[in-house]
């Protein structure tokens, strides 16, 4: 290198950061990227361009360069795909050497490969579809606090799916008077009820007020059913200092979970947050406000199986994925990927999913993929088959809904849940046979055949926005 | 719309987790669960205590967990010998999946008499 010399000027990006014979190292951390670019630039100066910008690049050559080891630690495009059924579009494959971003830091990782580069006139629209972490890089996150298999022995949960409610309505509610919403749905038979996202602290519910009557409610439900339960307090705040506060009231007050905000709260903020929680046993449920702003649209922006992998580094023991069957937007195949990847330890490509690289999380513990929005008792038998037990599965509207109140509807859910993972077991499709065996259900369960007929007629059959890249 | 007051009164019970809001499991249906719980390759285990420490997480194991049981009825035998030598404790069943290290399957079979 110490041969080269300076010369100033602008190079076309291929030049250096287009580099197609390269096969990447384990180590490497892999992306690939959607790109649409400005009509008259080709390919490869497009994704090179995006592998100069999101990592060492910039546009001009600088005499500082000639100072390190460029080749070191420049990012490199090494594969450019055609998209199915696209002619627009193209997928480029970018590999980073691992010394580019500091340990266990999500946060840098994001800076780096989605920071000036989406704002790139070069390109017209570009999409982070997905990111291969490596093992090297995985070793050095936390991720989730207690995981799935901690989470079920604390909370003597196994055989079945969780079962949730957010509180509603979402806001306006007394302390006392969403306390007993609470305390109505738990002793019902849900396992968990939670916060609403933008439920913090309000006028109208200061946190301190909330925390204190949920307490009450969760001990009392608990008492009464003999069954182990809880509320997501919701700590996301303005600041740090606030959060932890707010963590720690909730640990005082003996309740088991807690909650947070991880795009709007930011990573830096759940990261933090993750490692409280582990410190101090807490669980940690995490939601995911704002995540359609980023990853709805096909061509632009950042796919939630990437945003997904980046909050298992970050920390979170359950991860808001969406439902396929209810009110908000979700492919089913594209779902099952990214459960997956919250899941499992390893998993391999599987493009009919939308997975582009194999991703292995070695030890790292997983997370409970929850299913809420717009659900209710005939989506159950569904619901059970595409999430499988691993999973917590939100009714809010579909609890609180019910005729009878809270309790009645909370009963309605445990007796659909039940009796679908019983038919599982008994080997029964409970997809096809979803009439007969919740209608077998409701024979012994009033509040579950008042649910039936309420919600008999309502269906969200939308089409997709967000499809997989098919043919 | 009916009136306010044609609506049901929920009453809360004392449940006992997975399947506790399911009427009690017939002997054939008890049957299937442990036939499942084979299917899956996890390792059948039987726990006994009474209602009155039954939140606690650890109950009295009966015996050890039956590794490598490949017989529905040994394992429903051993439920039945479990309820006759502690008729007044819960007893559950667990399936033991040691990959995840944690229960693929936990329900109480027998309630014993508060």
């Amino acid at each position: 290198m110490a041969s080269n010399t300076y010369d100033a000027g602008v190079k076309d990006y291929r030049q250096n950061y287009w580099t197609p014979g390269y096969v990447p190292l384990d180590t490497d951390l892999l992306a690939c990227f959607k790109i649409t670019a400005q009509s008259g630039v080709p390919r490869e100066e497009a994704a090179a361009a995006v592998a100069a910008e999101s990592s060492t690049g910039t546009w001009t050559t600088v005499w500082s360069d000639l100072l390190t080891d460029i080749d070191y630690y420049k990012g490199r495009a090494y594969r450019i795909e055609d998209v199915p059924g696209d002619d627009e579009s193209f997928y480029a494959f970018i590999a980073y050497p691992i010394d580019l971003f500091e340990e266990g830091s999500v946060v840098n990782v994001l800076t780096s490969l989605v920071g000036n580069v989406f704002g790139f006139k070069a390109v017209k629209h570009l999409r982070l579809e997905d990111i291969r972490f490596p093992i090297a890089y995985v070793k050095t996150c936390m991720g989730p606090p207690n995981g799935i298999q901690v989470e079920r022995d604390k909370m003597n949960k196994y055989g079945r799916p969780l079962l949730g409610c957010t509180i509603k309505p979402k806001l306006g509610l007394s302390a006392k008077n969403y306390g007993r919403a609470v305390y109505e749905c738990l002793r019902g038979g849900l396992d968990f009820t939670k916060d609403d996202e933008n439920v913090n602290s309000q006028p109208f519910m200061r946190w301190q007020n909330r925390f204190e009557f949920v307490a009450e409610a969760v001990i009392k439900s608990q008492q009464e059913t003999g069954e182990r339960k809880g509320h997501y307090l919701n700590v996301t705040a303005p600041d740090p200092e606030q959060m932890y506060e707010r963590a720690e009231f909730a640990k005082e007050l003996g309740m088991p979970i807690i909650m947070h905000d991880f795009l709007t709260g930011g990573f830096c903020a759940n990261t933090g947050l993750a490692k409280w929680c582990r410190n101090n046993g807490m669980l940690l449920h995490i939601h995911r406000a704002m995540h359609a702003v980023i990853d709805r649209h096909p061509k632009h922006g950042i796919h939630f199986r990437v945003l997904a992998k980046c909050l298992r580094l970050s920390g979170g023991d359950h991860l808001h994925t969406g439902t396929v069957v209810g009110k908000l937007e979700g492919d089913r195949a594209s779902t099952l990927g990214f459960v997956d990847l919250l899941r499992e330890s390893f998993i391999a490509e599987d493009r009919k999913r939308g997975i582009f690289f194999d991703q292995d999380w070695g030890s790292m513990p997983g997370v409970f993929a929850v299913a809420s929005g717009g659900i209710h008792v005939w989506h159950m038998p569904a619901l059970v088959t595409i999430f499988g037990d691993d999973s917590v599965l939100q009714f809010g509207g579909g609890t609180q809904g019910h005729p009878w109140g809270n309790a009645a509807g909370a009963a309605a859910n445990r007796v659909a849940c039940e009796a679908s993972v019983k038919a599982r077991n008994e080997g029964r499709e409970i997809e096809k046979e979803a009439r007969d065996i919740l209608t077998e259900a409701a024979q012994s369960s009033p509040e579950l055949a008042a649910a039936m007929e309420v919600w008999s007629e309502i269906k969200f059959e939308f089409e997709t926005v967000d499809k997989l890249d098919a043919a | 719309m009916a009136a306010m007051h044609d609506v049901g009164d929920y009453q809360t019970e004392q449940t006992l987790e997975t399947f506790g809001f399911l009427p009690k499991l017939s002997p054939q249906e008890i049957y299937q669960q442990i036939a499942y719980i084979l299917a899956q390759g996890w390792a059948p285990a039987i726990e006994h205590e009474h209602p009155s420490s039954a939140f606690n997480h650890y109950w009295t194991m009966w015996k050890l967990p039956f590794f490598g049981e490949k017989d529905v009825n040994a394992v429903a035998g051993q439920l039945e010998a479990c309820h006759r030598a502690y008729p007044d404790h819960h007893v559950r069943l667990i399936g033991y999946d040691n990959y995840t290290q944690s229960q693929g399957a936990a329900f109480v079979v027998y309630e014993g008499r508060a």
